[in-house]
């Protein structure tokens, strides 16, 4: 079972990881202790591998930081579900293999609730409701199977993307 | 309030393609040129990057993400990259030396060559300054304020390690080619009031992700300095943009070598997904209260609300014009009691400047103090941090909780006129409101 941690609307990266306890300031290897350290101190000693943040529009706003959604890697976070993220956000979760579900589920469930996050379907199932999430394209999930852009990119030489020029999916972007 | 009739309401279908028989819009243009296709919002490209901008405090991640994770020893071009120490400039601790020291040690291995270390600036700065970005180029920065290059018509966006890593090892990026908030600016900024306060109009008017995913392209604005347009194409991170745009005209075009292809016909009719009309001679001082840059009020509607430190700085508001507008209004005044006032000169170049033609003097002998060229503590980790409960007045782009120091910190954000007014009397304060003065 994973727990929900719900968040509010315009979550910024100082909240996730403030800059002073970047990496650089600090270490690589320290990272996971810090996600929420001043925003949410109880979330980083309860925190539990598979857990799932739940959130309102523009998570992961502000700063380009990748050590954000890094740092949500490093305590096991397998999915996060917000109405809508930040552009530099996205594309660094996606580049980490980390799971981004355009949706709004803030109202369906209440914080630290049960759940079980079904990611082939995909779609979450929280006191005995589904609540279906989008499927993501094909390269997304091929992004996510290689554990990141870097992973497919050393497989297959290549952006896992197709240069395309048909109306994309919502969180293609 | 400015006068924002929305002169076209975004369609119910914003996200349909639009045609590519229609004339692009400033980010379709660039993005088709680098691609070699004509594009539009929604289509993905694959495209070459121009140049990559790296800064001290993520540099070592893309070392090792280069290193560890693609096995490349360092950029497949050396000279793609341009790599700027000023997050944490000079080192406040010893894990921030030993990783400057690593930076420098590989960039010396990787022979390159356009490395700017500690008091060269603010790396959009610098970048902009030393012409290492041209106009229509395609810019990645590993900061998410690299749509300061949009400020001479470059599609500059921020990207995280990963992205730096691959568009060095591989010379390319993927964009998604975003749809297009244009902004026709109409009339001028009355005195006291600068581009600052255009920029947190827009923030209070459109929200935190106003602009989300999309780029958003000035018109309107030929008449205006370098450093107008800097402040205006960065603060577009604030709205969630992709790039911040200003068509090249006046100065870009008399100090930057503008592509043919690039110069805009306007007479095309492109597809914006929104656009906004702003009268500047209706536009007031504004400041953005803390914990979001959104919450935007007119500084004369904010009562008294003491300062501790006025901080006049950063990629936002760091230039000779910002140090100039400051100087203005501080010229043979002094600092109200209480106050402490920083400014960090966006480059070593801005520094110069401003001691070659006396503002510095009369910055200092008002009682500010100076800090290193750099991003100073806009990010909370130096060079003026603030305590829990102390009041900052920023010139900077950011005001979340804990930004620049403690939690408990209030950090508002305002024009350096506004900062300046504000240094004087100790409240937040209107500089139209200042007694007896040309401001």
């Amino acid at each position: 079972m994973a727990s929900i941690w719900l968040f509010g609307p315009n979550v910024d990266t100082d909240q996730i990881v403030p800059g002073r306890y970047a990496p650089y300031m600090t270490s690589e290897a320290e990272l996971g202790k810090y996600p929420f350290i001043e925003a949410r101190p109880e979330f980083r000693t309860q925190v539990r591998a598979g857990d799932v943040i739940v959130a309102g529009p523009n998570f992961g706003c502000g700063s380009s930081r990748e050590y954000a959604p890094r740092a949500l890697v490093a305590v096991g976070i397998a999915a996060i579900i917000a109405p809508s993220f930040a552009r530099i956000f996205y594309r660094n979760a996606l580049n980490l293999g980390l799971r981004l579900f355009v949706a709004d589920l803030t109202l369906a469930l209440s914080d630290r609730e049960q759940a079980v996050l079904d990611l082939e379907t995909p779609a979450l199932i929280a006191h005995g409701e589904t609540f279906a999430l989008p499927k993501p394209p094909d390269w997304v999930r091929q992004t996510w199977a290689e554990g990141g852009i870097i992973g497919y990119y050393r497989r297959h030489g290549q952006l896992p993307l197709v240069e395309s020029t048909a109306p994309t999916q919502e969180n293609s972007r | 309030m400015p006068d924002t009739s929305h002169t076209a309401a975004p369609s119910a279908d914003s996200t349909t393609r639009a045609s590519v028989h229609r004339a692009p819009t400033l980010a379709e243009r660039i993005l088709s040129h680098a691609a070699g296709r004509e594009v539009r919002a929604g289509d993905l490209v694959i495209v070459p990057v121009d140049r990559c901008m790296s800064h001290d405090s993520i540099t070592p991640e893309v070392i090792d993400a280069l290193q560890n994770d693609l096995g490349n020893a360092g950029p497949a071009d050396p000279d793609l990259l341009v790599v700027v120490m000023d997050h944490v400039a000079p080192a406040a601790t010893v894990a921030t030396a030993n990783a400057q020291a690593r930076v420098r040690r590989w960039v010396a291995e990787q022979r390159i060559q356009r490395f700017y270390d500690v008091g060269c600036g603010v790396c959009h700065q610098v970048m902009l300054e030393e012409h290492l970005v041209q106009p229509g180029q395609i810019a990645l920065g590993t900061d998410s304020h690299a749509t300061s290059y949009g400020a001479i018509g470059a599609f500059g966006t921020g990207v995280g390690t990963r992205d730096m890593a691959l568009a060095l090892a591989s010379g390319r990026t993927w964009l998604r080619v975003p749809e297009t908030l244009r902004v026709n600016v109409r009339g001028g900024f009355h005195p006291g009031v600068s581009p600052k306060d255009l920029s947190l109009f827009l923030c209070g008017l459109l929200g935190l992700d106003g602009a989300d995913y999309m780029a958003v392209e000035f018109h309107g604005l030929d008449w205006l300095d370098l450093d107008g347009r800097e402040t205006l194409a960065s603060m577009t991170t604030e709205l969630g943009a992709k790039v911040g745009l200003i068509p090249p005209s006046g100065v870009v075009l008399e100090r930057f070598a503008v592509p043919d292809w690039l110069l805009v016909d306007d007479a095309g009719a492109p597809h914006y997904a929104r656009t906004l009309d702003v009268d500047l001679t209706a536009l007031e001082s504004q400041v953005s209260v803390p914990p979001e840059v959104d919450h935007v009020r007119p500084a004369r509607d904010l009562g008294d609300i003491k300062v501790d430190q006025v901080f006049i700085g950063t990629c936002t508001n760091g230039r000779l014009t910002d140090l100039h507008a400051a100087a203005a209004i501080l010229a043979r005044q002094h600092l109200a009691p209480g106050v402490r006032m920083l400014v960090i000169p966006a480059s070593h170049n801005v520094l110069q400047a401003a001691v070659a033609d006396g503002t510095l003097a009369t910055l200092l002998a008002a009682g500010a103090t100076i800090g290193t060229p750099g991003c100073g503590p806009c990010i909370g980790r130096h060079l003026g941090v603030i305590g829990a409960g102390e009041v900052c007045l920023s010139t900077a782009n950011r005001n979340f909780r804990g930004r620049m120091g403690d939690p408990e910190g209030l950090i508002y954000l305002a024009s350096p006129e506004t900062a300046a007014a504000s240094a004087l009397t100790g409240v937040i304060t209107d500089p139209a409101t200042l007694p007896n003065r040309e401001v």
